[in-house]
């Protein structure tokens, strides 16, 4: 276990470098700079522009650009955002706890929902509930969240007026209040993306629990005499969570890397929107920094997913 | 319009036969911006106008918090790096000049204790040097006093290469000397008609010396109070995420009386222009919504939530069209549209004349931008217009047709007019921008009753407006025949945008294309006339001078105004606040207040 687990990480430092040569070309290859809103205006001398863009080293070679920001990565230096002129780890531990917040809640309101529901219509397939689960579902998931979102804003913000759209990180309010507030305006984004998961992951509890269902030993504990509820509970969803385990755990980075689209509606100051807008000013450190970190997020959760895999089911081994 | 006429005009306003502001209003119809206008009143002795900014309350404070949306979040408040104007507005709730522009384009004190006038001894007469004076009791919001050292050192800091600052083109060519503790002297290498740069409006905020003064130069990037800035302004500094939110609380110490009305303000970034507009029209949650660059439709809809109303502030921003001097199509030394090049049809004058009378500027305006784009001819007018009561824009195919016809330009067997084997056939280019493409197809449709077949293209705007040499699409480079953009004038001096049609400015590939002159006109009149403009101090001559360029670049076609693009922004139905154009949203602050 140990070895396989040191292999694993070994093999993820070329796969990580790879990945963030090709995210620094990209960047790099990509056109515009941070400085283009100088451009069209006449009372700026271009020259200042160009002394901009030297200053900040962006008319080095890729390579040699890439070089420098490797080595100062490494040292954990993550380098300073052209744009904000602040550093780039100031810019993203300012950001994570809002994603954190609303991602996090909307993938455990996502499970809250796929659980029961997966289960509960695999257990009775075809039936009423089974049918409207799964029309619900396919909706679900056939809508994108800018869509949900703008329509969640227009009834209950525009129409209603029950909730604000507009997320704020300083609420002024204390104790309970505060908690109120936060829930208000918490509640329309975590809804929007938590549905959105959780119609995908309906289709697959269900189709889980579907396969464990009719087998032997199912048969077998109910021939026993075990009551439906212990048979349900203790031996088919257990052995049917093994799948959408995995399924959460390669999740967890998106929780991480923020909802860009849902962010940007909701004006939630989250990762997504921060590297949104650094894609947009091609603020190359930022966007570099969060990728990267987001990709490193990603391998490592592989890692633990194929770890947790083997410690779920025995039946795995490493060796 | 020449001299004589400009100081008949300038006689009148100080007999009082005219006023004020009708005479500003009649030179920026020639071209002139309000700013100038208004200093040739001041130069000729009729004195600025009281400001009449007006303000109600009567105390200090009381008037709950200030919600504000910018749907792009300020980056930084460091005044000096203020990239965006979404950076200025953000620097200017916290930090202030000597001097901003009201919206008539009247110099208003700030934290100077008078605007320099040659009455008052402030401007000399050679032109050369301007004095500052700072009101006396100023302090910064930690309570050191604001002093002549203050200045001295933003001039210092800004021009250093080595801090990278923006607003180094404004200082890096003038000397900055201390009088006493309050005053300074700015001196120029050359006479300077233009002297309110320097310390006004979006390049002159001041900030303090106690806190940078160990950050100048390259270590300009780690000074503390990049992020949680001390200045002199109505709000003090509360708390700062970059993109994300800008808070400030009032300054019980602010150095106007009454002044500022809220007790707290709150800039929230993020988000689109269209739900901005949203918050503060339909659901009321925001009090002010910056730079809302949304259909007018969709305005007009939103307005009938009766929460607020969209509402324009003028500068001078202009949409336009360029035509390209020389030829794209023809490389010459790894170079497409050189200098070395004639275009094959564009220099002929019935050619862009015609092309004149097909843009249809009246249904721009109607169809597209709304109350976000007037169709003009004000920018670069011809004098008889002026004089017109009756401001049509010419928009006549027939006339066209017959100019061209005249010109020797027959239809070929498919419609589009040739003469010696040459086609106009042209190729438009413009950014990715909802209206901007509605124009093209609005322009193209006039043309080709025209016989004039033109090829549309659009660019993203963040390859078309950047700076980058390897990319052949960029607006500079102009690798086509025509092309449409916005030029911004958030400066009042019409000296730097003018140089965008001096020969010498032409963008070629030995200046990595960075000259101005994107169109590559060149005329010799006007260089000369732009070079004696430069050192000219008799506001009037300059401004005679400047109509006379705007004159050369109309009667010649070398461009097309289409619409002025005035900045429109949401705001609420109780909320006053007065927002100039050649300034910045915030740049009157302290003004803000809500009508009971």
């Amino acid at each position: 276990m140990g070895t396989y687990v040191l292999r694993r990480l070994l093999i993820a430092i070329p796969s990580l470098l790879g990945i963030s040569a090709v995210l620094f070309c990209v960047m790099a290859l990509a056109p515009g700079d941070p400085f283009g809103e100088l451009a069209t205006n006449p009372n700026v001398p271009p020259e200042v522009r160009a002394a901009l863009r030297e200053k900040f080293g962006m008319d080095d070679p890729i390579l040699m650009r890439y070089w420098h920001w490797l080595v100062a990565m490494l040292q954990g230096d993550w380098g300073f955002s052209f744009v904000s002129r602040i550093n780039v780890d100031t810019l993203i531990l300012q950001r994570i706890p809002a994603t954190l917040a609303i991602v996090g809640l909307s993938q455990i309101l996502a499970i809250c929902i796929a659980i029961p529901v997966g289960v509960y219509s695999a257990t009775r397939p075809y039936s009423i509930f089974d049918q409207i689960a799964n029309t619900l579902a396919f909706i679900g998931f056939s809508l994108p969240t800018f869509f949900t979102g703008l329509l969640f804003i227009l009834l209950f913000s525009v129409k209603l007026d029950w909730l604000p759209f507009v997320y704020r990180s300083d609420l002024s309010a204390t104790g309970l209040q505060w908690w109120w507030e936060q829930f208000k305006q918490s509640i329309m984004p975590i809804c929007v993306l938590g549905f959105f998961q959780a119609a995908s992951m309906i289709r697959y509890v269900r189709s889980a629990v579907l396969d464990v269902i009719r087998l032997d030993y199912v048969t077998t504990a109910r021939a026993k005499g075990l009551g439906e509820k212990v048979v349900i509970t203790k031996h088919v969803v257990r052995n049917a969570l093994i799948p959408v385990v995995t399924l959460v755990a390669l999740q967890m980075p998106a929780v991480f890397g923020g909802a860009i689209v849902t962010e940007q509606i909701f004006r939630i100051p989250g990762i997504g929107s921060l590297l949104i807008s650094s894609i947009l000013s091609n603020d190359t450190p930022v966007v570099m920094a969060v990728t990267f970190v987001f990709s490193c997020l990603v391998v490592l959760f592989n890692l633990i997913a194929d770890v947790l895999y083997g410690w779920l089911d025995p039946r795995i081994s490493y060796s | 319009m020449n001299e004589n006429e400009i100081r008949g005009l300038v006689d009148s306003v100080k007999d009082g036969r005219m006023d004020r502001r009708a005479f500003i209003q009649r030179m920026v119809a020639v071209g002139l911006s309000a700013p100038i206008a208004s200093q040739i009143l001041v130069w000729n002795g009729v004195a600025m106008a009281q400001s009449k900014l007006e303000y109600k309350p009567t105390k200090r404070g009381g008037g709950g918090p200030l919600k504000v949306l910018w749907w792009q979040g300020p980056t930084l408040l460091n005044p000096h790096f203020a990239v965006g104007t979404k950076e200025q507005d953000a620097a200017r709730i916290f930090y202030e000049p000597l001097a901003n522009w009201d919206p008539d384009g009247n110099l208003i004190p700030v934290l100077a204790a008078e605007i320099p006038t040659r009455e008052n001894g402030g401007l000399a007469a050679d032109g050369k040097s301007v004095v500052w004076k700072l009101k006396p009791g100023i302090k910064w919001h930690d309570g050191k006093p604001v002093t002549a050292d203050d200045m001295i050192f933003n001039w210092q800091f800004a021009k250093d290469p080595a801090t990278a600052s923006v607003t180094i083109g404004t200082y890096r060519d003038v000397e900055v000397e201390k009088i006493d503790d309050l005053s300074v002297r700015v001196k120029f290498k050359i006479p300077t008609p233009f002297w309110a740069d320097a310390f006004v409006g979006t390049r002159g905020s001041l900030i303090p010396k106690h806190l940078f003064e160990a950050f100048s130069g390259a270590k300009s990037r780690e000074a503390p109070a990049n992020l949680s800035p001390v200045g002199t302004g109505p709000y003090k500094f509360v708390e700062f995420k970059p993109g994300d939110l800008v808070k400030g609380s009032i300054n019980m110490d602010y150095h106007k009386p009454n002044m500022p009305h809220f007790d707290s303000i709150e800039m929230k970034g993020g988000g689109d222009a269209a739900s901005a507009a949203r918050a503060v029209l339909q659901t009321g949650e925001y009090d002010y919504g910056w730079n809302i660059q949304v259909e007018e439709d969709v305005i007009a809809r939103l307005e009938k939530g009766g929460k607020g109303k969209a509402l324009i502030s003028k500068g001078a921003n202009i949409e336009f069209i360029l035509l390209n001097h020389t030829d794209p199509w023809t490389e010459v030394d790894g170079e497409r549209a050189s200098l070395k090049t004639k275009h094959p049809t564009l220099l002929d004058p019935a050619v862009r004349k015609a092309l004149q009378l097909l843009v249809d500027r009246k249904g721009v305006e109607e169809f597209i931008y709304g109350r976000a784009g007037i169709a003009t001819a004000n920018f670069l007018n011809a004098p008889e217009r002026f004089n017109s009561k009756n401001m049509t824009f010419e928009f006549n195919v027939d006339k066209a047709n017959k100019i061209l016809d005249d010109g020797g330009w027959k239809r070929g067997s498919d419609g589009i007019r040739e003469k010696d084997g040459k086609k106009l056939k042209y190729v438009f280019q413009t950014s990715i921008n909802g209206p901007r493409q509605k124009t093209q197809a609005i322009i193209k449709q006039a043309c080709q009753k025209a016989g004039i077949d033109l090829e549309l293209k659009s660019v993203v705007a963040s390859v078309y407006f950047s700076s980058d040499v390897a990319n052949p699409d960029t607006y500079t480079k102009f690798y086509c025949d025509l092309e449409m953009y916005t030029t911004t004038m958030t400066q009042p001096d019409p000296t730097q945008f003018m140089l965008q049609f001096a020969s010498w400015e032409a963008a070629t590939k030995e200046n990595k294309w960075q000259g101005q002159n994107i169109s590559r006109w060149s005329n010799k009149e006007y260089d000369e006339t732009y070079k004696a403009s430069v050192g000219e101090l008799d506001p009037v001559k300059r401004a005679a001078m400047f109509i006379k360029m705007n004159d050369l670049i109309i009667a010649d076609n070398a461009i097309i105004p289409v619409v002025y693009r005035p900045r429109l922004y949401v705001i609420n139905e109780k909320l006053r606040a007065p927002i100039s154009g050649w300034d910045t949203d915030t740049g009157s602050l302290e003004f803000w207040y809500r009508e009971a």
